[in-house]
This record gives structure tokens, sequence and C-alpha cells, in this order.
């Protein structure tokens, strides 16, 4: 059968059939896991649930409950100090990946080009290519903690792409961006006539300093579609809900496209997020749990000899595997069936990262601990084997 | 509170070595810390939360709640009775509490005829007490912030990218 060409063209890859290996072996610690563990605050639930009891089972307005929006404006007034218009600025997405994708549709011609910064979550070069853009790699180094490089960056610029997708705090590295570092790379992308695609679904697990929006950078507000979400911060990733935030114009295209093909996010869910809304308490708590997890992981990694770089924000750590003398995708498959514990091979985010893997911490302590323990064990073999 | 004790509250089990690498200390200064804790009478004991409807030799045993209104002393308050309460070996837990009744204790006995003994033999007849109301526990659904039940296990995917 003929399929589109760009479907076709996405590439599936040794990483799915590892990915299926793991979903169908038993009692495996996986940390190769993208959610948090906890399940959603009760009080979030219990709104669900409410909000079934009392009927709540009929379409919304295409761009989200008119109190979800508000609220959501309130809220990013009061955290970032950033200000939408709830009526014309903000549209309630079917969770970010979502909005990346009517981003991308949106703002995309033909071949126009599209900066993604290396490693990359899988959905970015995907959305681009199927709006049929075409994919500028920014790539990161280890070596430079993997910060954006201003000098690959600029060369990039040159090539008058249309727009470029950031991710912070990120995945699949958990670095992010201080507000001074946020000010240096404005200034250098605002002199080229570009679209910043802000994907921000970790912002509140920010854990050294506190989390900058880009759109709140003086000036950058018109040329940022801001992608945020309760998936992550509130463990709802189920609920699949997100939000794209930006100006009118855009925001207006992103919802004619919405209007067509998800005509709205669920409402259950949007009755659910405005509770998420009204308190971080039980964010906070998850955070500080994260953080415990985060500094014990590191400090076990780098002890093994598997130099991992401290994650800023979100759940990931980015370990270098070069002390292990094989390829991530060997790496992960050989741990998988010697110790059954899973870890998400680098090349997944890019086929620069053969020598990485993706350890994520949103695992209960114990669990990290017994994995730390097996993953010593597999290295020792290893070292003995050669 | 540091964030030692909330660590400790939580899993008194915790190896010195998990606690420094989490809380980014050395081993040493927790141990310290934690010594210092002990003397200041800070953490009083480390004990272990046992699902008792799992065992059969406890199940029998009952606990009751009893409301006790008393009358305060010249000079002593309520310390002096609660004093004279709360050393009684079935008292497990004794609050001063404020509204219709004073103190609220938590009574272990073997079986229902021993805790009712207990009421009308030792806690009744004090000169201070002028009633009590006994409430016996018929099942326990949370205690310090567990649950008895294990909810069923999650279903998250494991692995994704």
């Amino acid at each position: 059968m003929k399929l589109n060409r760009r479907v076709n063209n996405l590439a599936p890859s040794g990483i799915r059939k590892f990915f299926d290996l793991v979903l169908g072996m038993k009692e495996v610690i996986s940390l190769g896991v993208g959610e948090p563990d906890f399940v959603t605050p009760w009080k979030i639930r219990e709104k669900a649930i409410f909000a079934l009891e009392e009927g709540y089972t009929s379409y919304t307005s295409n761009k989200g409950l008119l109190s979800l929006r508000r609220a959501l404006s309130r809220f990013l007034k009061r955290k970032y100090n950033l200000v939408y218009n709830p009526e014309k600025e903000i549209l309630i997405t079917a969770g970010v990946s979502e909005g990346l994708d009517l981003a991308c549709r949106v703002l995309l011609e033909e071949r126009e080009r599209a900066i993604v910064s290396y490693p990359a979550y899988v959905a970015y070069p995907a959305v681009v290519s199927l709006a049929g853009g075409e994919i500028l790699p920014l790539f990161c180094s280890d070596k430079d903690n993997f910060q954006i490089d201003m000098e690959q960056l600029e060369k990039l610029l040159v090539q008058r792409p249309k727009l470029i997708i950031l991710n912070y705090p990120n995945n699949p590295t958990g670095i992010s961006f201080t507000r001074p570092q946020l000010r240096e790379l404005w200034s250098l992308l605002r002199r080229s006539d570009i679209y910043i695609v802000s994907d921000e679904i970790y912002d509140l697990i920010s854990y050294d300093f506190p989390h900058t929006p880009f759109a709140s950078l003086r000036g950058a507000k018109k040329h940022t579609i801001y992608l945020g979400g309760f998936s992550k911060n509130f463990a709802m990733t189920g609920f699949r809900l997100g939000f794209a935030c930006g100006p009118e114009e855009i925001i207006s295209a992103m919802t004619k496209i919405h209007s067509f093909t998800m005509l709205c996010a669920p409402i259950v869910s949007q009755i659910a997020a405005s509770e998420a809304l009204v308190s971080e308490t039980e964010a906070h708590l998850m955070v500080r749990e994260y953080r415990r997890r985060r500094d014990f992981i590191v400090k076990s990694l780098n002890e093994l000899g598997l130099t991992t770089p401290m994650p800023q924000g979100a759940f990931y750590c980015f370990s270098s595997i070069k002390a292990a003398r094989m390829e991530s995708l060997e790496f992960a498959s050989r741990l998988l069936y010697q110790k059954k514990v899973a870890v998400v091979p680098g090349e997944a985010f890019g086929a620069e990262y053969k020598n990485f893997v993706r350890i994520s911490f949103a695992s209960p302590l114990e669990e990290l601990k017994t994995a730390i323990s097996r993953i010593k064990d597999f290295l020792a073999a290893a070292n003995k084997s050669r | 509170m540091d964030e030692l004790l909330e660590l400790l509250e939580n899993n008194a089990r915790i190896s010195l070595e998990d606690l420094a690498k989490v809380t980014g200390r050395s081993q040493k200064e927790v141990a310290s810390r934690i010594k210092k804790y002990e003397k200041k009478g800070i953490i009083l004991k480390y004990k272990t939360l046992i699902n008792k409807n799992k065992l059969r030799e406890e199940k029998d045993k009952v606990l009751a709640l009893i409301e006790v209104k008393i009358t305060p002393q010249k000079d002593l308050g309520f310390d002096y009775i609660a004093e004279r309460i709360y050393k009684f070996e079935e008292v497990k837990t004794c609050y001063l509490v404020s509204g219709t009744f004073d103190l609220l204790l938590v009574v272990e006995g073997k079986d229902i005829q021993t805790v009712a003994n207990f009421v009308a033999e030792k806690l009744a007849p004090l000169n201070s007490v002028r009633g009590t109301t006994t409430h016996f526990l018929l099942k326990k659904y949370k205690e310090d912030g567990v649950i008895f039940e294990k909810t069923k296990g999650k279903r998250r995917l494991s692995i994704a990218y």
C-alpha cells in the first residue's frame, strides 16, 4: 500500500524493538519511564469524579473552558508575571504534544527550516517533518554540560530558520537555563526573524533556580509560543491536558486546526486541571522527593564511572556510558537481559548520542537503590569479560 | 523541620549512607546530627507501623477511643490529672483537646471486657473525672498518613520517551 511519504519517512528503529522488548518483560526495574510515579493528587482526582457525577460530559468551546483559561491566566500572572488574555491568547490542548504539532503546522511552510536542539525529545523532529519543514540540528554536548553552543546557533541562524524549538528543563538531559542564560540566548535570537516554540512542560520541576518562561524575557513574548501542561507538574499524564499561549494571530490559527482535528480537550480533564491550579502544595512535595532522588542517583552514577551532569529540572539524567565501552542500544539491551533494569538508549534522542543513556528517577528511592546495585554488578561483569 | 527528621519520620531504617546522599551531607555530619536530636529528645524513638489486622494473635485485641471530662485542679490545671491517667499501661495515647470533653485517650486491651473494666475500675472512679464516653474501634483505614489497604498497582508503561 502506498502511504503518505512523510509518514513513511518517520524513523522507527532499533529503539522501537527495544521498547517492545521491555514492555514484554516482567519484573523489570524500569528507569526508562517518562512520567511521574506519583498518582495524580487526590483532590484533583476527586474533582474529576465530581465533574462526572455532576454530568459534565459534553464538548467545551474549542479553546477550552473559559473558566480554566482564566484560572491559567491568573496562575501565569501570579507565578511568572506573564500576562496572557484568556479569551484570545490561550488555547487548551490535548497535552503539550498537540500544542507542539499545531505550532509547527501553523508556522512552517513546505521546506521552511526549524532548529531543533539535540539531544531531542522524539516528537520534535517528527512534528517538524510532518509539517513539511526541514530540521536544522543544533547539537548540545556533554562537554558544554548540554548548554546551547552559541557559535553553532549563530551559524544556523544564517540559514534563516522560521522557528526554533526549545525545551527546558530538558528531556532527556534535565538541563535548564537560568534567566541570564536565557537573556543571552534571546539577544542572539532576536536579531533574526524567528519564532520560539518553547516547551516548558517540566517548569515546576526545577531544583536549583526558579524557572523563567522564555516569553517573560523582555520583548520575547511576541515571538514565543509558550507550551506548558499539567502532565508532569501535577502527575496528570493520562488526563492529556496542556496549553499553548502566544500572540492572538498564532493562537487563533492553532485553534482553527484544533477545532477540526481535536474539537476540544476532554471536559473532565479541564475541570480537574482547574483544581490543580488552585494550589501547588502537592507539586512542591513531589519536587522535593524528586530532588532527593536526583541527589542520590547522580552521586551514585558518577561513583560508578557513568559521568552524569547534575540535572536542574525534570526527572531525567543523561549519563555517559563511555566507561562501559559499548554503544547505548547494546548497553541497554544487555542491562535489560542480564540485570532486568531498563534505561533508554541515548540514540533515541539523536544518532549522535550513542554514548549516553537516559535514566529516569521517577521511581521510589528503594527501587533506584536496587537498580544502582544491579548496574554496578553489570559494569563489573562487563569489565571482567574484556 | 530539618529534612533529616522528615526522612527518618517516614523511614526509620534508612541508612546513614542514603541519608548522606539524599541530603548532600557527609555521613559523619548526618550521624552527629541524629545523635544531637536523640540527646535533645527531639527523636524519641524509632518505631514500626504494623498492620495488626493481619496478625491472628493480635486480631482479637481491642482499641478504644475514650473521651474523658475532667475538672481541672487548682494550681495544677489539667496536667496533674492527665499524668494520673496516662501513666496507666493501658493508655497508649493521651491528648488534651478543646471542645465538649477534655482528654482523648487511646486505650488497648485484650478484649472488650478488659477495656470496660479499666474504665469502670481505674478511670471513672478518679475524683476529677466527671464522665467518660467509650468508642470501640472497628476498623483502621489510615494511620500516621499510611493507608492500610494497598491500592492496586500502577499502570505506568515501563518505558517511554
